[in-house]
């Protein structure tokens, strides 16, 4: 083989992988409907790639690449299934069964012909299945649907390689000991099992969220994964608003990555960051999903949250920034989804609505519920309404008391030096 | 990674010469099945250059030009934004997608500078103004 070969050998290896990169997802949900197993799912995905690695060479890529990995795993997948059952007959009595016969074929047959979009749907609900603990839904999904290695993902959630490993190999042994079917909930079930879906898309693109500067790079791209993963949900549910709250709530706080931390890497509060960094064709797309998912008459908690996050995004200066609205969204959500941090950011919300004393008023009303006790951000909030109001030696103690409870050092001497701003409290 | 997609024009496309059916609804399809894998982010068609304007700087002139203009392929008729893992997810999308045109075309991917390239073309201090840790 020439150089000039080899090279263009390479060429179309990197492009039958990105095709299957493409393909993978749901190849894997095709299959595991058929053979009710994600690990022989995968493997009969990564056959259909070898095939292709040994033929495309020679023949070309062809037409529809997706169709063609999908008739070659299939075939696969029917054989194994037919050997799997023709080895069942030799051994056990349920091969007198009619029910194990032609239904079964039947089955198989309409299982091929099933819609595309349905069977990566139902893999996405099955890998987010409530039987599993959240961190193992987000494992499995990243690695079923997302395609990330299990080091990348050890190394995105901080954890070790044979622990997130662990995880997914129980997670799949606890799939198959239910029997989940791969398919998509319908009614009253798709609604109970939607929340444990966004659940996780949520919690990974929180895990990125957090991630700080400096750190592997896997970890922030996992908002880009989650933020992806939304935008398929979205894709395939059009007309479930909590997906589309989901994704325009990820869409609008990506659209401040790039502007939330300074030089130093210290967190820039959203009324301080230079808002012409914010990437404004991220908040289009939040702000327009929001108003999707608002015309179906969603009012659940990640609708909420998204219209809270789209008051900030839609003032052009932080002096416009619209708190009433604010406010009484923030009443909604503590009906929707009570929290006593919500109840906090409400009465944040209400002092910059209403002024300093109705968030004092508020804070007492968690206080006097025992709620958020030994939480640093309670006391920073009475902090701020106090100092507003101009009662400063209240204020320095609550500062003080914040700096006490906090155990992040960045913020301990932002409290510390709010303190000091009161003076000696006279 | 996020790459803009350009549509190249052609004669037919300048001349204002409307698609098929058959093309409007493939077209249709793809579109759907970008916005099913999670790949497109914005996208449109552009109407023909004769309805648009150039405004060319010379120092501290502005001068206005109107359309149509000549050069018809390395004119845009329409364009994709698309979020993608990397160039060769790009290319085997763009593979994918019906001939646009009627004739031979072209569709050109081109990767967003992103801060990180910024800094490594501006130097170490534009880290400090772009805010950058």
């Amino acid at each position: 083989m020439t150089a000039g070969e080899a090279d263009s050998l390479t060429e179309t290896h990197r492009a039958i992988e990105a095709v299957f990169r493409i393909e993978r997802a749901r190849l894997i949900a095709g299959l595991a409907r058929i053979t009710r197993n994600v690990d022989q799912a995968e493997e009969l995905a990564q056959d259909a790639l070898v095939a292709a690695l040994a033929q495309w060479p020679e023949t070309g890529v062809p037409d529809n690449p997706g169709a063609w990995l999908t008739a070659v795993a299939k075939r696969r997948a029917i054989d194994a299934l037919r050997r799997g059952r023709m080895l069942g007959r030799k051994h056990a009595e349920i091969a007198s069964d009619p029910a194990n016969g032609p239904a079964a074929a039947a089955d198989i047959e309409a299982a091929l012909d099933d819609d595309l979009g349905d069977e990566l749907l139902g893999l996405i609900f099955t890998a987010c299945h409530p039987v599993l603990t959240p961190d193992a839904r987000a494992a499995l999904t990243l690695r079923l649907i997302g395609g990330l290695t299990t080091d990348e993902i050890a190394r995105a959630f901080l954890s070790s390689e044979p622990t997130i490993a662990q995880r997914i190999v129980r997670a799949k042994k606890t799939i198959a000991k239910a029997g989940l079917a791969f398919a998509v909930p319908r009614g009253a079930e798709l609604a109970a099992r939607l929340p444990s879906v966004l659940e996780v898309l949520y919690l990974v693109f929180n895990e990125g969220y957090a991630a700080t500067a400096g750190e592997d790079l896997i970890r922030p791209s996992l908002c880009a994964e989650a933020q992806r993963l939304g935008r398929i949900l979205a894709g395939l549910m059009p007309e479930q608003p909590e997906v589309l709250g989901l994704l325009a709530l990820m869409e609008i706080h990506a659209s401040r990555l790039g502007a939330r931390t300074g030089p130093d890497g210290a967190l820039i509060p959203i009324t301080e960051q230079d808002r012409t960094r914010w990437d404004h064709l991220l908040i289009r797309r939040g702000l327009d999903a929001l108003a999707r998912a608002e015309a179906l008459g969603g009012d659940g908690p990640y609708v909420l949250q998204a219209a809270l996050a789209a008051c900030h995004a839609r003032a052009r200066r932080a002096g416009d920034t619209d708190w009433p609205r604010i406010a009484a969204l923030y009443d909604r959500l503590r009906l929707a989804a009570p929290s006593p941090v919500v109840d906090l950011n409400r009465a944040i919300a209400h002092s910059m609505a209403f002024g300093p004393e109705a968030g004092l008023r508020l804070a007492g009303e968690i206080a006097g519920a025992g709620a958020l006790r030994d939480y640093a951000p309670l006391p920073a909030a009475r902090g701020d309404f106090l100092f507003r109001a101009g009662r400063l030696a209240e204020a320095r103690a609550e500062f003080e008391t914040a700096a006490a409870l906090t155990r992040n050092e960045r913020e301990k001497a932002f409290l510390l030096a709010r303190a000091q701003a009161c003076g000696d409290g006279s | 990674m996020r790459v803009m997609v350009f549509v190249k024009a052609t004669k037919d496309s300048e001349n204002g010469v409307p698609p098929t059916a058959e093309l409007f609804e493939a077209m249709g399809a793809f579109n759907e099945e970008l916005v099913k894998a999670g790949v497109m982010l914005a996208g449109a068609g552009l109407k023909r250059s004769a309805e648009g304007k150039r405004v060319a700087f010379d120092g501290p002139r502005r001068t206005v030009i109107d359309g149509p203009f000549a050069e018809t392929r390395e004119l845009v008729a329409g364009y994709w934004i698309w979020e993608v893992k990397d160039m060769d997810e790009a290319v085997a999308w763009v593979k994918r997608c019906p001939n646009p045109m009627f004739g031979p075309s072209e569709i050109e991917i081109r990767p967003f500078l992103e801060t990180e390239d910024l800094v490594e073309m501006l130097g170490p201090d534009a880290r400090e103004k772009l805010g950058m840790a």
